[in-house]
């Protein structure tokens, strides 16, 4: 028995767990302090439904080797400017959401391929490089959001006329569009089931492409890329397609994340929002080369729920909000543990 | 030469790598400033001897050896290199041990520097003197001298030529003031002509002023020309220890390779002159870091097992991974009339051919995959096999349960130790991952197939099971297989014709019924 | 191994190559610099001040990458050991240079433990040391917010309500430094028609300077040199590879604890939450301007780096408003740029190693073509 628990220990990881024992102890804290339960968990069910998509946008790079995408950012503005020009040529309510995903594409096939060739061109250096990319193209991109010539007037700067707004309301446009889909309420429990049901689709898609002949590749070429060369596959090419898979859905991950957020949020807002997204699927589970969709479902569960249950349950036991702390601590701390683990060593 | 007691003294040496007995009562001496060439086939021993010796922590992690180990007649029995640098043993290895951004003389003195004292590293400690440059010249210019042969000491490693790499390694190991005894790995092997003759007189030199070398070479005509005598030895002992002088090449050659016992199964070996050629090498260059295929020509005829052997570092490994795209190749292959273009595998693999690495943890396996994944990969992407067609060709998902059966019937063939088809490939034994490995290439169902040095590092048994699914692989799909093995009678046991490829060319081409010596004779003979 | 006649026509092409950074930013300023329309004096002034305040800082860098640990991200460890270290000094209300000097002292602690864990962490990640110095950075900031704003004045005493928020624990978001500003950078300054030079903190550098000059020449510079090349060749020769390492972290942190200070004592106020945040990424900024490299960096590099920087970080706002009217433009430029010389100072690393070894292949297969033509 003790063996068991220790193996299980030890496949599961340390910080995992406890992880999900504080998870678990907030929620078992929760009604005893008088934290209103089923509001917590719509809430931790709500931010699930906004974030899951960028996370499994982690997965097809994990696959391929490239390891866990810093550069994420870079699919978010490609996100973003689906976003603004669907607004800008006019498109109101949902289908200003289809248009933003639409237009958003092709910015993300570009983009992604770009990105793709230089990561292949720095192999074993990916990470360190992902992320200063994601960092230079978001600061590129706030000069570009103040110099491009857009000019809706419920997105630019009243005064000036041009500039876009750091954050642009989307009220009138994809606000809750996904979230009001099929929505269940239950008591006070409310479930989005569109935004649930888009993710289950992506995360479906993703699934069979990992059962195809090309997913099946792709898997190889991160276990081994000799061994996948051996064989015939073109390494650079998946590597590249995985790359622009990741993108894509960042970008769709990050209009997700908008339509339940109700804002856009432009400018610096971009910059850091690849480490919650890493560390969420490290938390799940994946490691540096590998990630299944169960890892993405648990830790964007894991994750939001730690986010959302923090500062109500913290707030009500000792009158403080501990939770950016515990956040940051919580989720670098996992990231950290698993670019020092022993048994992923960099090929 | 009657000296009270000798500088070294082996007795009763044994070692064995988990059971595997690689070393047999080795006896050895060596006297002050004696020369002492060490010869024998690849896996002999002689690196494993050399390792014990130098105390390598290689020997200590499988279970140390038995024997005794004399120095100056005192007993000796090193842990690490370092106690045995400290006792006065010195060793030159094959691959370089440089700081490539140093000079010469900051390597070798590396970790040995001359240093001065100040305040400042009174109060922190050591490391915090400052080295004392003028001293480590001195040193080093003296070290150079005592080689006899002369290098810049300024010259920084990565701008050197190989041969003066070679020579500051060997200056380091003389600037050592206990130096006794200096054992030199292959070092000529990449020296130039000029340099290697520069690097015997030095020998002699040193052994002039007291110094042992053990000096092991593939070159036989310098043990001749440099050493007091000559220890040949094969299969893990010592089968000759005689003067330099008493003996030559020939005799020399005999030894390395003779064996008593004769090959099995001769019988079955074919030698059809008649056979259309399957496939045709021109001028093959390969860039193989430490396998070189220089200039290599070769046909291949249809149906046979073609051996390819040869010492280790001369580019008989290079010639498949040249041609199957894994190295930078160039020259002309052409399989069956066709050309093959060079550094594509996807094209090789097109062509119907396979190949089964000697690197199989590197390149033969997806080790954290499971067995079905390793087998089925290669065919399911090439031949595009065990996939289920959807919306008309656009969807092509993996047919798990043809994957489970095409590795059940390997796993049933090739007797594959494992607990289940979807155990992971790390988890095998060597050599039922090697059988893995070749259950991938059959699995393509190849019309021409290269294996690699089908049998290293795995046991005695897993070695007959492979080499007979080889061989019925051939004789009974008539698949044509070109076999690359360090080990001479493998390939004599297997193979119909055997080529030895020696400096990056084919030294020879023989039928396997030929002689060991006459092979042996291709293996030390300076193609040029 | 003829490689001269090739050499010869290349090298200017190399210097060029090699200095490509420099040379841009030589560019972008001389362009920039009359738009903005800032006098020659104001701008030396300002280059002075702001030398005096970073070069300590960028000049922590240089160890660990003589160590072959790449850009040491970790050095905001450091910068939040001083910061600690200057919160007791000031609620232990010691101002002037014995504060500073005190600080120095206190942040040294502080410096060795962090430096201890971030190097113990980077051994356990070879080959990645820079991503992972880089996340250590933002996990220790978890810490130190943990700290200062919870266990500070509720554990850890601190007497003074001038620096703690008014709930009675955790510190204020800025704590007044206004006691102990500039008091080095004042003592000795000398004023040559309207520019101050802050002559003992330039000393101070200078002395600095000598120091990583010495500590080069020592047998732990040279080991840490030997370590960053190779680490096997180094640990076969007996070198301690893994304390090699470590020590250097320890040196950098501990160096980038006395640079904050003196940064602090220069701005004359601490930004207890978000003053360490970017320093890391300006400095690094700073010292690849100055034509340092992932794997090579001198103190030339830091000085040319630091006055090139800093010259566009001045002028970039006011030439950006002048160019196209809006101020945050110029703002926006000088963040992407910074970010942008990191980018490609990583990539052309990366690549760089992988040129080299492609280029030992063509050597190869040229000899081998050549050595086949003769016969």
């Amino acid at each position: 028995m003790k063996e068991k628990l220790s193996s299980f220990v030890a496949s599961f990881g340390l910080p995992r767990l406890i992880i999900s024992a504080f998870l678990l102890a907030l929620f078992i804290l929760a009604p005893i302090v008088g934290v209103d339960l089923p509001m917590q968990i719509t809430n931790v069910i709500n931010r699930f439904s906004w974030n899951a998509v960028l996370v499994l946008a982690m997965v097809p790079m994990v696959h391929s080797g490239c390891g866990l995408n810093f550069g994420l950012p870079l699919g978010i503005i490609s996100g973003l400017l689906g976003a603004t020009l669907s607004l800008e040529f006019g498109f109101t309510g949902p289908m200003s959401f289809v248009m933003a995903a639409l237009i958003s594409t092709p910015f993300a096939l570009i983009l992604g391929s770009g990105y793709g060739w230089l990561l292949n061109k720095i192999k074993g250096g990916e990470m360190m490089i992902a992320t200063y990319v994601g960092f230079s193209s978001v600061s590129f991109m706030c000069m570009m959001w103040l110099l491009l010539p857009y000019h809706k007037a419920d997105m630019v700067w009243g005064l000036a006329g041009k500039g876009l707004r750091t954050t642009i309301s989307l009220e009138g446009y994809y606000d809750k569009v996904l979230s009001r889909f099929l929505q269940i309420n239950i008591g006070k429990i409310s479930i989005p089931v569109g935004a649930l049901l888009l993710f289950a689709l992506l995360a479906t898609a993703m699934w069979a492409f990992l059962h195809t002949k090309t997913g099946t590749a792709m898997t190889a070429v991160g276990s081994n890329p000799v061994f996948a060369k051996a064989a015939g596959i073109h390494v650079d090419r998946i590597r590249m397609l995985s790359v622009v898979m990741s993108t894509w859905l960042a970008a769709i991950g990050i209009l997700v994340y908008e339509q339940g957020f109700g804002f856009i949020q432009l400018y610096m807002a971009p910059f850091y929002m690849a480490l919650p997204a890493v560390s969420a699927i490290l938390i799940g589970g994946a490691t540096v080369n590998k990630a299944t969709i169960m890892n993405v479902i648990l830790g964007t569960f894991l994750f939001q729920g730690i986010v959302t249950m923090t500062p109500t349950v913290m707030n009500s036991v000792i009158h403080t909000d501990m939770s950016e702390v515990v956040r940051v601590i919580a989720s670098q701390g996992m990231i950290l543990y698993a670019l020092t683990r022993k048994t992923e060593v960099t090929r | 030469m009657s000296q009270n007691v000798p500088l070294l003294e082996m007795k009763n040496i044994r070692k064995d790598f988990f059971g595997n007995q690689v070393l047999t009562d080795i006896n050895l001496t060596l006297q002050e400033g004696e020369v002492l060439g060490l010869v024998g086939e690849n896996g002999a021993g002689k690196s494993t001897l050399m390792k014990i010796l130098f105390g390598m922590n290689v020997i200590q992690e499988t279970g140390g050896y038995d024997g005794t180990i004399l120095l100056d007649g005192q007993p000796v029995d090193f842990k690490t290199p370092f106690e045995a640098l400290a006792a006065g043993i010195g060793m030159v290895h094959q691959e370089f041990s440089l700081i490539p951004g140093f000079t010469a003389t900051e390597n070798i003195l590396l970790n040995r520097e001359p240093k001065k004292k100040s305040v400042i590293s009174a109060v922190f400690g050591e490391r915090l003197d400052v080295l004392n440059r003028k001293e480590m010249n001195r040193k080093a210019e003296a070290a150079i001298d005592r080689m006899g042969v002369k290098i810049d000491g300024t010259m920084v490693i990565h701008d050197m030529p190989v041969g003066h790499k070679q020579f500051t390694e060997i200056a380091r190991e003389l600037s050592k003031d206990q130096l006794k005894l200096l054992i030199l790995d292959e070092p000529t092997a990449v020296l130039t002509e000029k340099e290697a003759e520069a690097l015997l007189l030095s020998i002699r030199s040193m052994a002039s002023r007291g110094i042992a070398v053990i000096f092991i070479t593939h070159r036989l005509q310098e043990i001749l020309d440099v050493c007091d005598k000559v220890v040949v030895m094969r299969d893990g002992q010592i089968v000759q220890d005689v003067p330099a002088k008493e003996t030559g090449v020939t005799e020399i050659t005999r030894w390395m390779v003779g064996r008593s016992v004769d090959v099995a199964g001769k019988a079955e070996i074919r030698d059809n002159p008649d056979a259309p050629v399957a496939m045709s090498i021109r001028r093959l260059w390969v860039d193989m870091p430490g396998e070189t295929v220089r200039d290599v020509s070769l046909d291949v005829r249809e149906g046979e097992i073609l051996g390819i052997g040869g010492l280790a570092g001369q580019g008989k490994l290079g010639i498949p991974n040249g041609i199957m795209g894994l190295y930078d190749a160039g020259g002309e292959v052409m399989l069956r009339g066709e050309k093959i273009p060079l550094n594509r595998p996807r094209a090789c693999l097109n062509a119907s051919m396979a190949f089964v690495s000697e690197d199989r943890r590197g390149v033969g396996l997806l080790l954290d995959e499971t067995l079905e994944w390793n087998i089925a990969f290669p065919a399911m992407q090439i031949h595009d096999k065990f996939l289920k067609n959807y919306l008309g060709g656009l969807v092509k998902w993996r047919d798990e349960k043809a994957i489970h059966d095409i590795t059940q019937r390997y796993i049933d063939d090739l007797a594959i130790k494992c607990t289940s088809s979807k155990q992971k490939a790390k988890e095998l034994s060597g050599g039922n991952q090697q059988k893995v490995c070749l259950a991938k290439a059959f699995a393509l169902e190849p019309g021409f197939l290269f294996v690699s040095e089908p049998t290293r590092g795995i046991d005695v048994g897993a070695k007959a099971l492979v080499l007979d699914a080889l061989r019925k692989f051939n004789r009974e799909s008539g698949v044509t297989i070109v076999m690359i093995s360090s080990e001479l009678e493998e390939l004599r046991q297997v193979c119909d014709r055997i080529a030895i490829v020696s400096g990056g060319r084919v030294a020879g081409i023989l039928p396997a019924t030929k002689p060991a010596e006459e092979f042996g004779l291709l293996m030390v003979s300076q193609v040029k | 191994m003829n490689l001269k006649p090739q050499g010869a026509g290349k090298s200017i092409l190399n210097i060029l190559r090699n200095n490509t950074v420099p040379i841009m930013f030589i560019i972008i300023c001389s362009i920039c610099i009359p738009i903005s329309g800032f006098s020659p004096a104001y701008l030396l002034n300002e280059i002075l001040t702001r030398l005096g305040r970073n070069a300590f800082l960028i000049l922590s860098l240089l160890i660990p990458i003589m160590a072959g640990m790449g850009l040491n991200f970790g050095m905001t460890l450091g910068a939040m050991a001083g910061e600690l270290a200057l919160i007791f000094v000031s609620d232990w209300q010691i101002w002037g240079i014995p504060g500073v000097i005190l600080a120095m002292i206190v942040s040294v602690p502080f410096s060795v433990v962090l430096g201890f864990i971030c190097g113990k962490l980077l051994n356990m990640a070879k080959g990645r040391e820079m991503i992972t110095s880089y996340i250590i950075s933002f996990f220790i900031n978890g810490v130190y917010q943990l700290i200062v704003l919870y266990l500070m004045g509720s554990l850890i005493p601190i007497k003074h309500s001038s620096i703690k928020l008014p709930r009675g624990y955790g510190i204020r978001n800025t704590v007044s430094l206004l006691n102990m500003r500039q008091c080095i950078d004042n003592l000795l300054a000398i004023r040559i028609g309207g520019v101050k030079i802050p002559a003992l903190t330039l000393l101070i550098i200078a002395l600095m300077c000598l120091l990583i000059v010495w500590f080069r020449r020592t047998k732990l510079g040279q080991d840490m040199r030997a370590v960053g090349q190779d680490m096997q060749v180094a640990r076969d020769a007996g070198i301690q590879v893994e304390r090699t390492r470590i020590i250097s972290i320890i040196i950098s942190t501990v160096l980038a604890g006395f640079g904050m200070i003196l940064y602090l004592q220069n701005i004359g106020n601490l930004s207890t939450y978000s003053a360490h945040s970017q320093v890391g990424m300006f400095c690094i900024a700073a010292l690849l301007v100055g034509g340092a490299s992932v794997d090579h960096a001198s103190i030339g590099n830091v000085f040319l780096g630091a006055v090139l920087f800093h010259l566009m970080f001045i002028v970039a706002p006011q030439a950006g408003a002048k160019i196209t009217g809006d101020s945050m433009i110029g703002e926006y430029f000088r963040v992407f740029v910074s970010y942008g010389v990191i980018t490609m100072a990583l990539i052309m690393y990366e690549m760089k190693k992988r040129r080299q070894k492609a280029s030992i292949g063509e050597q190869l297969a040229l000899a081998q073509r050549e050595g086949s033509r003769h016969e």
